[in-house]
């Protein structure tokens, strides 16, 4: 049989044995469901349990008490309350407590806060991940949006509210989308792994963070030389509050930003040549040039993309919530880190990295010192399980690839074998 | 052999090219040196004519075809005068003060140690078709479990084996995931970044708490050489620590296993081409995983000589960024152990540096720690000459 079927030599295509990004990300839309990224949250969760459990302390109580610093009870709290209608003075019944004076619904708000900036920062790694590409960078890009958000927000004074807020979100978006860009450009001309260059870049920004904010840096406050941290954005870069008190960190409308985001991610993907070209990079380069599509401006170009995005999170950050950037908050924010948790989790899908934000962005605001019960868990261990959590997350994302493969390995030994037959003339 | 044999084999071994590269490369870094103590140039005249001479140098090896030794003597002589006529601008008290050069000595060999031992591991690793991008990982385990281990059995010897021990642990679920599982080597290693930071950090807390690691910690000892304190190689290298030197030898061992022996040639051949070496009976999974190992024993090394060898205590991501660093060492010395360890002596050289720059300007300083990820950014991009990686590194292999 092997004699008679033409065998193309296995050298000839190195990839025939080693799957590469493509080859991996063609698998993973064709394997679909949400069977397995749910299996892995759910093992994820289960070992971080063990480990509370081997610790000391009673694992059921540890995440209920994350799930209720989360805010995710107030779901379950069913009354009779009011809520405002939106640009009147009027007030209906709704059955939700959406007073943020109350421990659920602000820390609901806290969740959400952090979900916005992680669906962008998700989609950062879900678009080049589309392309073929690995963008590891989605951190860089964050900061570098960042860092140009404090910039115009607190350097240019004297504009109005949408066209501040306009300018300073676009210029930020801009800056991710160049510091991506960089990558991809380097990738596309001179073949350089934008892995390696990914990396290389979101240190850059990080050092370039702590030199811009630090002490004698240029963007350094005017007020108090002694503190490392950026002026205050002025009030018109700010984004409106959408609920709560934004004395205390209210909801802001970044969240439909993010939402958006997700939105134009499916319609760009899905719904343009753009995308189409994107895709048919990622399936296989080789075909997608044999027919007729520039590889190389397709990879600068999602790279940007993904940049834009994650700058985008950095951006809405800054004049959502927390209005200026200081060096310590540029050398541990891992925003942008936990972006490849989300995509890699939600399987590079607009639906799948908003559910798979929504579960990091429950998870880092139910750890947090502010909302997690410190007579339960210690805040700063909750923190480092939940590290621990979104490191198993990948690990199991990488483990279920497996038992995909072997269950595509099966149908794979039958159906190609019934096709070699039938190939065959008797 | 005689005189003639032996001029043939210098001329083979450096060719007149070679020579005038690396004359250029020395000039340029000369036109930095002539600016500071003792000669302490304070014309910008000096650095910039020296500085020329480099970039001839580099010229002039560019036109006979050499586009990588070229570039990098005209690089060197553009960092010489532009480092040179900067340091012609500063007050003759801060150069005194910044630019002592047995402290600059000693703190390049201690901030480049940590680096060398994972980047060493690094090159084990890579060379064998395993990407490593957890190596952050493994040193921040290892040093942690090396403080854990030095204060449980009070003994830094069992605290470096409790943190290669560590090392091991970490690097064998990489080396599951990406040899067994043919997992995704850059997710896999992202992981065991968060899983070691996530891990250390949680036994941290749970077991020392607010007040952090005991002040009375076992530490690996210095090697006093008797040289005496204030001369020069009293100070630079008079007290280094133990495993300062055993970084040197590692590096001997590590270049011979690499490049003169069968097993070295095996775990090559796996890297390059992993088809063939398992067709002539090499076990690719076996050499990958000792590969892995070994990355991570030396990685874990690498992190417990920065707790328990140099800075005597652990905190939480202690080692922030520095196994990239290490990273960016591998692939800016094209995945050789002594272009590894040049790259490692460059880029601690810059944190010594920083430091000291910190006496008198606080951003300078922390521009300067960029230094290793722009200088790396550069290499990839081909200005220099792009390095070469292992043709077979980061993709999994499937026995058939």
């Amino acid at each position: 049989l092997s004699e008679t079927t033409p065998h193309a030599p296995l050298e000839a295509d190195p990839e025939s044995y080693a799957p590469s990004v493509a080859k991996r990300l063609a698998f993973y839309q064709r394997a679909g469901g949400i069977v397995t990224p749910l299996l892995t949250a759910v093992f994820a969760f289960l070992m971080g349990g063990i480990v509370v459990a081997a610790t000391g302390h009673n694992p059921l109580r540890v995440y209920q008490a994350i799930f209720e610093g989360a805010g995710l009870n107030w779901f379950f709290h069913f009354g009779s309350y009011h809520i405002d209608v939106p640009f009147t003075n009027h007030q209906v019944w709704f059955w939700w407590d959406t007073n943020t004076n109350h421990n659920a619904p602000f820390n609901l708000t806290q969740t959400l806060i952090t979900t916005a900036p992680l669906i962008l920062t998700g989609l950062a790694v879900a678009f080049a991940f589309r392309c073929g590409l690995f963008n590891i960078g989605g951190q860089g890009q964050y900061l570098v949006g960042a860092i140009t958000g404090v910039y115009i927000g607190s350097r240019f004074t004297g504009m109005g509210h949408l066209s501040h807020v306009l300018f300073a979100i676009v210029l930020a978006s801009l800056a991710g989308a160049l510091w991506g860009a960089i990558a991809g450009f380097l990738k596309a001309t001179v073949g350089a792994h934008e892995v390696i260059t990914t990396i290389m870049l979101n240190w850059i920004a990080y050092w370039g963070g702590s030199y811009l904010f630090g002490r004698g840096g240029p963007l350094q406050n005017h007020t108090d030389k002694s503190i490392p941290i950026s002026d205050d954005i002025v009030d018109s870069a700010k984004l409106s509050a959408i609920w709560g008190n934004p004395q205390l960190q209210a909801l802001h409308s970044g969240i439909f930003i993010a939402l958006g985001a997700l939105i134009a991610f499916y319609l760009i993907l899905n719904r343009t040549t753009l995308g189409y070209e994107v895709r048919a990079v990622g399936f296989n380069p080789e075909a997608a040039r044999y027919g007729g599509i520039s590889v190389a401006r397709n990879f600068i170009i999602a790279m940007a993309i993904s940049g834009l995005f994650a700058g985008l999170a950095g951006g809405i950050d800054i004049l959502g919530w927390q209005f200026r950037l200081g060096v310590l908050d540029v050398q541990v924010s891992n925003i942008g880190y936990i972006g490849i948790a989300v995509a890699l989790l939600g399987r590079n899908t607009a639906v799948g990295v908003g559910l798979a934000a929504l579960l990091f962005g429950a998870l880092l605001t139910g750890t947090s010192t502010r909302s997690l019960d410190p007579g339960i868990f210690q805040p700063q261990l909750a923190g480092n399980l939940a590290l621990m959590i979104q490191a198993l997350v990948l690990l199991f994302v990488g483990a279920d690839l497996l038992i995909l493969y072997i269950w595509q390995a099966r149908r794979k030994v039958r159906i190609p074998g019934l096709g070699r037959q039938a190939q065959e003339p008797a | 052999m005689t005189s003639m044999e032996y001029a043939n084999r210098f001329r083979e071994r450096w060719p007149l090219n070679t020579v005038v590269a690396r004359a250029g490369v020395a000039i340029g870094l000369l036109a930095f040196v002539l600016t500071l103590p003792p000669f302490k140039a304070r014309s910008p005249a000096v650095p910039v004519f020296v500085g020329l001479i480099a970039i001839a140098c580099g010229i002039w090896v560019l036109t006979r075809g050499l586009r990588r030794p070229g570039w990098t003597a005209i690089g060197f002589g553009l960092v010489g005068i532009a480092l040179g006529t900067l340091a012609t601008h500063a007050s003759l008290g801060n150069l005194d003060q910044v630019v002592v050069w047995s402290a600059l000595l000693s703190a390049t060999l201690i901030w480049a140690t940590p680096l060398t031992y994972a980047a060493i591991g690094g090159l084990f690793s890579e060379r064998s078709g395993v990407v490593n991008i957890g190596l952050e990982g493994m040193m921040l385990a290892g040093a942690f479990f090396g403080v854990l281990g030095a204060d449980k059995f009070g003994s830094w010897e069992l605290g470096l084996l409790i943190a290669a021990v560590a090392g091991a642990g970490f690097a064998l679920i990489h080396a599951f995931m990406a040899i067994n599982l043919r997992a995704d080597q850059i997710v896999s290693g992202f992981a065991i970044n968060f899983l070691a930071l996530g891990v250390t950090g949680y036994f941290f807390i749970d077991i020392y708490g607010e007040n952090g690691t005991p002040g009375d910690l076992p530490r690996i000892p210095n090697v006093d050489l008797g040289l005496g304190r204030h001369t020069f190689f009293g100070d630079a290298i008079g007290r280094l620590n133990i495993m300062i030197w055993a970084s040197f030898a590692l590096l001997i061992v590590a270049h011979i296993v690499l490049f003169h022996t069968p097993l070295g040639l095996r775990l090559r051949a796996v890297g390059e081409h992993p088809r063939a070496a398992d067709t002539v009976g090499i076990s690719v999974y076996l050499t990958r995983y000792v590969a892995v190992v070994v990355s991570g024993i030396l990685a874990a090394l690498g992190g417990a000589y920065l707790s328990i060898g140099f800075v005597g205590s652990f905190g939480e991501n202690m080692t922030a960024g520095r196994g990239f660093i290490a990273l960016a060492a591998v692939i800016f010395g094209n995945w050789r152990p002594f272009g590894a360890y040049a790259a490692a002596i460059l880029f601690g050289a810059s944190t010594a540096l920083s430091f000291r720059l910190a006496v008198y300007s606080d951003a300078a300083s922390v521009l300067f720690q960029s230094l290793p990820y722009v200088l790396t950014l550069i290499a990839v991009a081909g200005v220099i000459g792009r390095p070469v990686p292992p043709a077979a590194v980061g993709r999994p292999y499937a026995k058939q």
